[in-house]
C-alpha cells in the first residue's frame, strides 16, 4: 500500500511549520513520527496535498521539571517517555502508558505530541493526559495559547487545534505519591485497547476512558460518584454513563459497556489500594 | 526528491517520490531485498530494520524521512567474511526459523532489544518482540535464541 502522491515541505523551526500551515490551510498535515498518519495514508482513509515533516526538527523532545509540573515537548518518543526516570518519578502514569503504546519498534518513532493531535478515542496517551488534568500547549500565527486537555478532543479524530496551529509541549502536574493505574483491555499484544480506563487518585479520583466513543472522554458520572463519597460499586455502575461506545469485530457497545464497569473497578481497586 | 542514507556503512542515494515507503527504497531502489514486506499495516514487524541503531517499521516510515540516516539492514548484520552476527547464529543454533519470513525482521527487533536490555528474562524477550509476528508460530525456539544470544540460554517448552 502506498500513500497518494503529496508534496513534502520539511519545517526546521516552530514557526517554520505554522508558515507552512498558513501557507497550505488544511490541505497540510503535520508530520512527525508519522506512525498515526502514515498508516491512515497508506489506506487513503488520509490523503493531505502537502506534508509539513516537523519529525527532523530540532528540539521539542525534551522532559523538563518546571517546578510543579513536567513539561514534555511534543516531538518526544513514546520511548523516552517511558523510559524517563523523571517521569518515574513525578508522573509514573505517564511513563507507564507510553510502554502500553504499539511495540517497541513503533515507540521508537512515534512522539505524544503526533499521538495526541491524532486524537483517536483507541490510543492510550490521551486518557493518560485527560486523567492527569494535563495542558496542552499550541502555537500559531498569533502565538502560543494553552488547552486544557478536557477541551482538546474535540470530536472523531478531530481536536482544538487550528489548522494552522501546532502543538508543542505537554504539562503535566506532578503527581507523587498519588495512586494511579491503567487497565488496558485487549486480546492480542501491541493491539489498541478494546476499552481501556486510566484512574489517578490524588485526593479526588479522576478517571477517562479509551475507545468509548467518538473521542477519549473523562468517565464523570464515575468520578462524581466515587468523588461524592460513593462506593467503588457505584463507580463501577456508573462507568459508562454518558459513552457511546462503538459496536465492531470486538465487541458490541454492550460488551464494552461492561468492560468499562469491570476496568473501572479494577483501576479504582488498585489507585486507591 | 534525493534521498542520501548511509545504508550498512555504505552511502546510498536515489531519487524518489515523497511518497515512497522506506522498504520499498530499500528493497526496489536500492535492491536490498534482505527486508521483507508482510503485512503493510505496522503489525508483523518483517520490515523491521534499524535507524541510528533502534528498530523500525521501515513500511510506516518515507524514505525522505529517513535523509542522513544511519540504517543497518539485514544485509548489515554479518560481518565481511560472512561470519553470521550473533544473533543470526544462535537463530541457526537454537532452530529460530521455520519459513524464515518474519526472520530478518526477528534479528532486527532482537538486536535492537539486546542493545537496550542486554540481559532480558524470558518475559521481556516475549514482550520485546510484541511486534514481531512468526506466522509458524515459532515463538519459543525464537525465544530461546534470543536468551541464547544474550547469554542466558533456557529450556523453553519442555513437556508441552
Amino acid at each position: 500500500m502506498i500513500p497518494a502522491a503529496f508534496d513534502y515541505v520539511e519545517a526546521e523551526s516552530v514557526d517554520a511549520a505554522i508558515a507552512a500551515l498558513t501557507e497550505h490551510g488544511d490541505e497540510a498535515k503535520l508530520m512527525a513520527g508519522g506512525h498515526s498518519l502514515i498508516p491512515l495514508m497508506k489506506f487513503r482513509l488520509a490523503t493531505p496535498g502537502v506534508i509539513v515533516d516537523i519529525g527532523r526538527m530540532e528540539g521539542l523532545n525534551s522532559i523538563d521539571d518546571r517546578g510543579d509540573h513536567i513539561a514534555i515537548g511534543a516531538l518526544t518518543r513514546h520511548m523516552s517517555v517511558e523510559t524517563s526516570e523523571l517521569l518515574g518519578a513525578e508522573a509514573p502514569l505517564l511513563k507507564h502508558v507510553a510502554s502500553q503504546v504499539g511495540d517497541p519498534s513503533v515507540r521508537h518513532r512515534g512522539t505524544i505530541g503526533g499521538s495526541l493531535a491524532h486524537g483517536d478515542p483507541a490510543s492510550d496517551l490521551p486518557a493518560a493526559i485527560l486523567a492527569l488534568g494535563a495542558t496542552l500547549v499550541a502555537k500559531g500565527p498569533g502565538g502560543e495559547r494553552e488547552i486544557a486537555a478536557t477541551d482538546f478532543f474535540t470530536g472523531f479524530l478531530e481536536t482544538a487545534l487550528a489548522d494552522d496551529e501546532m502543538l508543542t509541549e505537554i504539562r503535566v502536574p506532578k503527581m507523587a505519591g498519588a495512586g494511579w493505574s491503567y487497565q488496558k483491555f485487549n486480546r492480542r499484544a501491541q493491539d489498541w485497547a478494546i476499552v481501556g480506563v486510566a484512574a489517578v487518585s490524588n485526593g479526588s479520583t479522576s478517571l477517562s476512558l479509551v475507545n468509548m466513543g467518538p473521542t477519549p472522554m473523562r468517565a464523570s458520572a464515575a468520578e462524581a460518584a466515587i468523588n461524592g463519597g460513593g462506593s467503588i460499586d457505584d463507580a463501577a455502575a456508573a462507568a459508562a454513563d454518558g459513552a457511546s461506545p462503538p459496536d465492531d469485530l470486538n465487541g458490541d457497545a454492550a460488551y464494552r459497556t461492561h468492560l468499562a464497569s469491570v476496568l473501572v473497578r479494577r483501576a479504582l481497586t488498585e489507585a486507591q489500594g | 526528491m534525493l534521498v542520501e542514507t548511509t545504508i550498512n556503512g555504505q552511502t546510498y542515494s536515489a531519487d524518489v517520490e515523497p511518497r515512497t515507503l522506506l522498504v520499498h527504497y530499500l528493497r526496489d531502489h536500492l535492491g536490498l531485498t534482505g527486508t521483507n514486506v508482510g503485512c503493510d499495516t505496522s503489525s508483523c514487524g518483517a520490515c523491521t530494520i534499524h535507524i541510528g541503531g533502534e528498530s523500525v517499521k521501515s513500511c510506516t516510515v518515507l524514505a525522505v524521512q529517513a535523509r542522513g540516516a544511519e540504517i543497518t539492514t539485514i544485509e548489515g548484520m554479518a560481518g565481511d567474511d560472512g561470519t553470521l552476527h550473533p544473533m543470526q547464529q544462535a537463530f541457526m543454533e537454537c532452530h529460530g526459523l521455520q519459513c524464515g519470513y518474519c526472520t530478518p525482521g526477528m534479528v532486527m527487533a532482537a538486536t535492537s532489544l539486546l542493545s537496550e536490555n542486554p540481559n532480558p528474562t524470558e518475559a521481556e524477550v516475549r514482550e520485546g518482540l510484541e511486534g514481531n509476528l512468526c506466522r509458524c508460530t515459532g515463538y519459543h525456539n525464537i525465544v530461546k535464541s534470543v536468551m541464547a544470544a544474550a547469554g542466558s540460554p533456557v529450556t523453553i517448552g519442555a513437556g508441552s
